[in-house]
């Protein structure tokens, strides 16, 4: 799946991720949910930007936007309704999705397990945990809704708990991120040259901010793993 | 048949031109029959690095259009019998041509020669789809820069998905080993680890490639400098022999020789 939404950016393959519909009380913006966060907004903005002139310019008209089977946080949202505040006419009446709030905790029991390289240029997003097995290079990203765990070298950008949950962790075999991200909480490591690290270690969210500590303390952290192989 | 090879980078100015005439020059010394490419359309190089720019009749844009026959086009080159050169255009640029275009072009140059050598441009639109679309295998040059590793990185995920090539192979051009030795440039170790690729050589950093290229005689017609060895190595390695990297450090100064005079290394 993230392999092909890959090529078609690169590409340029036309692929909608989003779809306008009329409706009797206004307009319904489907957003595709098989996509990047980031490909959702690119579009949105275009299309509000340079499409589709005789709707946006008209008279005053309600808005429901449905994510699908992906539920925004609050910040996301956030960043939607600021891009349609910039089209007077178009007021946002619900943001709705439809992930059955169970399903997504049963993902977060789950692990999965991926081998590979993410390297410049590449997102991955998983929709529960992830024990990443390979390196993720500078300019990729590896994103997931639980934790992750990495058996190699974090180098580029890692985001866990990206729905907003705080409990996530990150783990990996070399810590060297250019970014870490734990739901809306974003560190980067200190800008003074530092000796290698060649402990393994973890990230946490302690009071809104990010600390890492070395692996054999995760246990005292998280009394449960969501591993059940 | 034959196999096209494309040399590509990512980031501009590391060296792909010069590897491509290199490697080239090389593979014509051990007996292949070769041809390279150069795709660059609108900044074309490759016929000045081989200094052949004044045999040029015809260009690449003259045979897909038609203009020409593929065998007028080619520039043979004036050292070697098995060694030809088909040139960009200068006047037009990449978008001139059509990936599915340079690769029927390149399937057709295979049925002739044992290697096809595509010089790709930097970048990684519509040049690069370009350069790329036709290539059996591909080699990744980079120099120890941080930004010239990011850039190959990026290429590499991009090559990877495509199907038809296999896993790239990977080119440290000017390598500076005192430098490296030092902790000041990133050593081909370091950038072996970052872009999981396998090695294929590593070129040292010598002042006679940059004189060579611009009197049109790439440096591996001399194999008494160590650039020049480097590439001949590389070649050898793409025929499929098992030839080790050399040692890097040129033993000069006088200590070095008093050293050696009394066996001491």
């Amino acid at each position: 799946m993230m392999a092909n939404s890959y090529i078609e950016v690169i590409f340029g393959m036309t692929k909608h991720n989003i779809i306008i519909k009329g409706t009797k009380d206004g307009l319904m913006f489907l957003l595709n949910d098989d996509c990047s966060y980031d490909e959702v907004i690119e579009e949105l903005k275009e299309k509000l930007e340079n499409s589709h002139q005789t709707i946006l310019t008209g008279p005053v008209t309600r808005v429901i936007i449905k994510t699908g089977a992906r539920k925004f946080t609050a910040f996301q949202e956030e960043t939607i309704r600021n891009i349609f505040s910039t089209k007077g006419n178009l007021i946002i009446h619900s943001i709705e999705h439809d992930v059955v709030e169970n399903k997504s905790n049963d993902c977060l029991d789950k692990i999965e397990i991926i081998t590979g390289t993410i390297r410049s240029g590449q997102v991955q997003e998983y929709q529960g945990n992830v024990l990443y097995i390979g390196d993720i290079n500078p300019g990729g990203i590896l994103k997931a809704i639980g934790d992750i765990y990495v058996l190699g070298t974090i180098r580029g950008i890692v985001h866990a708990g990206m729905n907003g949950n705080k409990e996530a962790i990150i783990a990996a075999s070399i810590m060297e991120p250019t970014q870490i991200r734990i739901a809306d909480v974003i560190s980067r490591p200190i800008e003074e040259e530092q000796p290698r690290s060649l402990k393994h270690e973890f990230a946490y969210v302690l009071d809104e901010r990010i600390f890492i500590d070395k692996i054999q303390h995760l246990s005292k952290f998280k009394d449960k793993l969501p591993v059940s192989l | 048949m034959g196999e096209a090879i494309v040399i590509t980078s990512g980031k501009g100015g590391v060296g792909k031109t010069t590897t491509t005439a290199n490697l080239g020059i090389s593979l014509a010394l051990m007996g292949k029959k070769v041809c390279l490419v150069d795709t660059d359309i609108g900044l074309r190089n490759l016929d000045v690095v081989m200094g052949l720019e004044n045999r040029i009749l015809f260009d690449l844009i003259d045979v897909i259009e038609g203009n020409c026959r593929l065998k007028q086009a080619l520039v043979k080159d004036k050292r070697f019998d098995a060694l030809y050169m088909l040139p960009a255009a200068q006047t037009k640029d990449k978008n001139a041509v059509k990936p599915d275009q340079l690769k029927s072009l390149v399937d057709e140059l295979k049925k002739d020669f044992d290697y096809v050598l595509i010089d790709c441009p930097a970048g990684i639109e519509q040049g690069f789809k370009n350069a790329i679309a036709g290539a059996d295998h591909a080699i990744i040059v980079t120099t120890p820069e941080v930004a010239a590793v990011r850039d190959a990185d990026r290429i590499i995920g991009l090559l990877e998905a495509e199907k038809h090539i296999d896993e790239p192979k990977l080119i440290v051009n000017r390598i500076r080993p005192h430098m490296a030795k030092k902790g000041e440039m990133l050593t081909v170790e370091e950038l072996v680890q970052i872009l999981a690729i396998d090695l294929i050589g590593v070129v040292v950093d010598d002042e006679e490639v940059i004189h060579s290229a611009n009197r049109g005689e790439p440096t591996a017609l001399n194999p008494d400098t160590l650039s020049g060895l480097a590439y001949r190595n590389i070649a050898r390695r793409i025929l499929g022999e098992t030839v080790p990297l050399m040692n890097l450090e040129q033993k000069n100064g006088i200590m070095n020789k008093f050293r050696k005079l009394l066996g001491i290394r």
